[in-house]
């Protein structure tokens, strides 16, 4: 549900004097309703009447900071309940905890490993976005060592303490970070509440299953004049998964249908919590783990602390990550056309895939990495991928037969053999009637494509 | 306060005006005629200030639970010498809102043939059961729980060995001898053999309500309706990503005499990494729809979330990822699960631990809100390991 640009124009003084770029105010309403622009650009507002429209213009989901700098982290900022409505903004922060208990050596192992995680995915470079130093040691002195040692880490800070004596020692050497506080609880919310604004840090609320109680105390912070807030509703695994979900999706529709100020905040779960009182063994908890930061990324989590470490773990929750905040409203596709690998000549192989991004980068990384010579035609597919557009009819002959004469390939090459993907098998009899080329059905996955290249020369 | 301020006053709560003839939107009248006499307006934008600054007071707590004209239709599959499964039947999106009378449901795919094409992971269960269509059936029910079987008759496919149908309905005859669980009935994909298949297969099984795997635009889905309506069974309508195209599917099919509960829709399962969120936003769309009461969306839905197994991810060697071992299950799970918080009801799976941990999740979602014990977490800062 975003506002307007008529319920924004309404506000804005109406003079069209271009200062903030745009040709009129209305011009400015309609980038502003967009999202396209800071209303701090419009030079001309009474304090009033900025903050007026400050308020208009804020999503149902209040965007909360972490860190300062070039290094921070945003969560939050979400107007709908469904992605295909309009879009999910901020990417859940995905954090992992580090114990002030570990010895030094480990904790500088673990920190680093955070650090270093990361997984290339379409052109993209997935990584974590924060660590989390949990006071596990309940002693403040360690926490403050603990905190002394994340200091110069590349990522924001969550500090995760329900004691105020050991989060003020913390917040005394990182406090002018902007780490995210947690948490304030129903025993420790004046202090901590005392702690965030002598600070101006964003505090987390832990109010495990009881949304009713969490509304009167996320009330109480918002009287404080406290703004950044970040609720935690409990994250209870095992048969409690269900109750968890349904807390997570009461906050985000009392935020987003409701427009109830109390709950208008980013809501973080902790599929860490899998871990307590548990003996499984290691792997089955990774993959637990990783299976409950999956349920709470589909229904509204923007930030997840995890304990496990392991890649192949943490692979899967960063591509889900991906996905679900990838825009809708644009197309997931590339220019078809011809495209070219390596050195080409008269005698270069030609490969044919569609203009579905993932495909096509998948395609591109393959040939890249092993260092393929050859020429790509991309098909319109609507951004299809190859499977779906073969059984949807846009991956056909006379489309192909189109694409060889618009980009003027046979003046390129001598040869008239076109390698098609695997999944494409079932349509290359009419490929080659269509285009009168012939066809090889190459492999299924495009990572197999350089080896089959080499074994046709 | 001058003329204009006075008019726009008047308006506040009106949103045209008409003056003989003429008729202009108050947003337009604003629009075009405001920007010269911009003074009188500024004076007008204070009595919404004023609303912005109300003091802080806290409404009570209420359970955000929606109305819903429409509801799901419940689809049985399995009768006869079946123990039946029922599917759908929800009359709201969540729990809280109404209780979920079905949980989800997981059906194993076995095939005709022993697929040398499966991944390590997955051939490691059922190696020594992939020669018999029968004995692989009740391994997947006996030892890993399935609440279904899907039976897949690859084998019938031109290009793989070109079973006739009869043969095909026989591995289903071994199949029904072998397990009492509900089956799916697949046939390898050829749109022309198909059909003919599966008219074979429903005849072997008549009267034991499978689901016939599938029917959609691009084959004789008459063939394949008539085939469920003769033999007592129910029909995957299967559409490609594309909500209208699953509507008019579905249209097609009640024209021949299906009925909201002979239908299951497969919108199709784009696998984690390779276009999930299409099938999110589809399988929302799809929901909701049904809720909101369009009658040609209203049958439960199914996803083939074995699609995860494509994906490089899942299968690929490679040291920097990992053990496929893991990845693998997790692919499938993350694609699953995806699916069933987005309202999908029954799932096509392949490996054990992928079914067993979407099932305790999924079987979760049948409980009342807040009716289940909850583990003690207040103090995890200082409790959690590691
Ligand atoms: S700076 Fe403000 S007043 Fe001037 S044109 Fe832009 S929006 Fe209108």
């Amino acid at each position: 549900m975003s506002v307007s640009a008529m319920d924004i124009y309404r506000l804005l003084p109406k003079t069209n004097c271009a200062k903030c770029g745009e040709a009129s105010c209305m011009a400015f309403a309609t980038k502003l309703s967009e999202k396209e622009m800071d209303l701090e650009l419009c030079t001309q507002l009474t304090p009033d009447e900025f903050d007026t429209l400050e308020d208009l213009l804020a999503p149902a989901v209040r965007e909360v900071i972490i860190g300062k700098g070039d290094k921070t982290v945003t969560i939050g900022g979400d107007e709908v309940l469904y992605r295909y409505e309009l879009s999910y903004y901020n990417p859940t922060a995905v954090v992992i905890d580090v114990s002030d208990d570990l010895p030094d050596n480990e904790f500088e192992e673990r920190v680093k490993t955070i650090e270093n995680a990361e997984f290339e995915r379409t052109g993209e470079i997935l990584t974590l976005d924060a660590i989390a130093v949990r006071n596990k040691s309940g002693d403040a002195a360690k926490f403050a060592a603990a905190a002394e040692k994340v200091k110069d880490a590349k990522y924001p800070l969550v500090l995760c303490s329900f004691d105020p004596a050991a989060m003020k020692s913390a917040l005394e050497i990182v406090g002018d970070q902007n780490p995210l506080i947690y948490g304030a609880t129903e025993n420790n919310i004046e202090e901590m509440a005392e702690l965030a604004l002598q600070y101006e840090c964003p505090l987390t609320l832990f109010v495990p299953g009881d949304l009713e109680k969490m509304k009167q105390l996320s009330h109480t912070l918002r009287a404080k004049g406290l703004k950044d807030i970040v609720l935690d509703p409990g994250t209870f695994t095992g048969e409690g998964i269900g109750d968890t979900l349904d807390n997570f999706v009461m906050i985000r529709r009392l935020a987003v249908e409701e427009r109830d100020d109390d709950f208008r905040f980013p809501i973080l779960g902790i599929p860490a919590l899998l871990r307590l009182n548990s003996d499984e063994d290691d792997v089955t908890k990774g993959i637990k783990e990783a299976t409950i930061a999956a349920t709470l990324m589909n229904k509204y989590a923007d930030m997840i602390i995890l304990n496990g470490s392991e890649i192949w773990e943490l692979i899967p929750v960063l591509t889900l990550r991906q996905g679900l905040y990838t825009d809708p409203r644009k197309p997931q596709a590339v220019d078809p056309g011809l495209y070219e690998f390596g050195e080409v000549d008269e005698n270069s192989p030609v490969l044919l895939t569609t203009n579905f991004s993932l495909t096509y980068y998948t395609v591109e990384g393959d040939l890249k990495s092993g260092k393929a010579n050859c020429y790509v035609l991309v098909l319109e597919t609507e951004g299809r991928a190859v499977d779906v557009s073969v059984a949807g009819g846009q991956f056909n002959g006379k489309a192909v037969a189109d694409l060889i004469k618009d980009t003027g390939i046979e003046d390129k090459v001598k040869t008239r053999k076109l390698i098609i993907p695997g999944l494409g098998a079932s349509v290359s009899g009419e490929i080659e009637d269509d285009t009168g080329w012939e066809v090889a059905v190459g492999p299924r996955d495009s990572s197999a494509v350089p080896d089959y290249l080499t074994k046709m020369e | 306060m001058d003329k204009m301020t006075q008019l726009l006053k008047l308006l506040e709560n009106t949103k045209s005006i008409e003056i003989n003839e003429f008729r202009m939107d108050f947003d337009e009248l604003e629009l075009y005629l405001m920007p010269a006499i911009q003074q009188a307006v500024q004076k007008s934008v204070e009595t919404r200030k004023a609303i912005s600054q109300e003091a802080l007071v806290m409404e009570e707590f209420k359970v955000p639970i929606q109305d819903y004209p429409g509801q799901v239709a419940e689809v049985q599959l399995g009768k006869g010498t079946r123990k039946p499964v029922y599917l759908g039947g929800q009359q709201a999106l969540y729990r809280f809102e109404e209780a979920q009378p079905n949980p989800p449901v997981v059906t194993f795919d076995v095939f005709d043939i022993p697929m040398p094409g499966l991944p390590r992971p997955i051939r490691e269960h059922f190696e020594d059961v992939m020669e018999s269509p029968g004995e692989w059936a009740k391994k997947a029910v006996k030892e890993y729980g399935a609440n279904m079987v899907t039976m897949h008759l690859i084998g019938t496919g031109p290009k793989v060995m070109d079973k006739s149908p009869r043969e095909g309905a026989q591995a289903v005859e071994e199949v029904l001898q072998a397990v009492d669980v509900p089956l799916v009935i697949g046939a390898s994909g050829d749109p022309v053999k198909d059909p003919l298949v599966l008219e074979a297969a429903a005849e072997a099984a008549e009267g034991e309500r499978c689901l016939l795997a599938s029917a959609n635009l691009d084959l004789d889905y008459r063939k394949v309706a008539k085939a469920a309506m003769d033999y007592d069974h129910a029909v995957l309508s299967w559409s490609i990503i594309d909500v209208n195209m699953q509507k008019t599917l579905n249209r097609y099919l009640m024209k021949e005499g299906l009925t909201q509960t002979d239908i299951v829709m497969d919108p199709t399962t784009c696998a984690l990494g390779y276009g999930i969120e299409f099938s999110v936003d589809i399988m929302t769309r799809t929901r909701l729809a049904a809720l909101k009461g369009d009658t040609d969306l209203q049958m439960p839905m199914s996803s083939g979330t074995t699609n995860a197994w494509g994906s490089r991810e899942a299968w690929m060697k490679k040291d920097e990822w990992g053990p496929t071992d893991y990845r693998g299950p997790i692919w499938e799970i993350f694609t699953g699960l995806t699916m069933m918080l987005n309202g999908v009801d029954i799932f096509m799976m392949l490996h054990p631990t992928s079914v067993k941990l979407l099932r305790e999740i999924g079987e979760t979602f049948v409980n009342d809100y807040m009716t289940t014990p909850l583990p003690e977490i207040d103090n995890w800062i200082t409790q959690l390991e590691g």
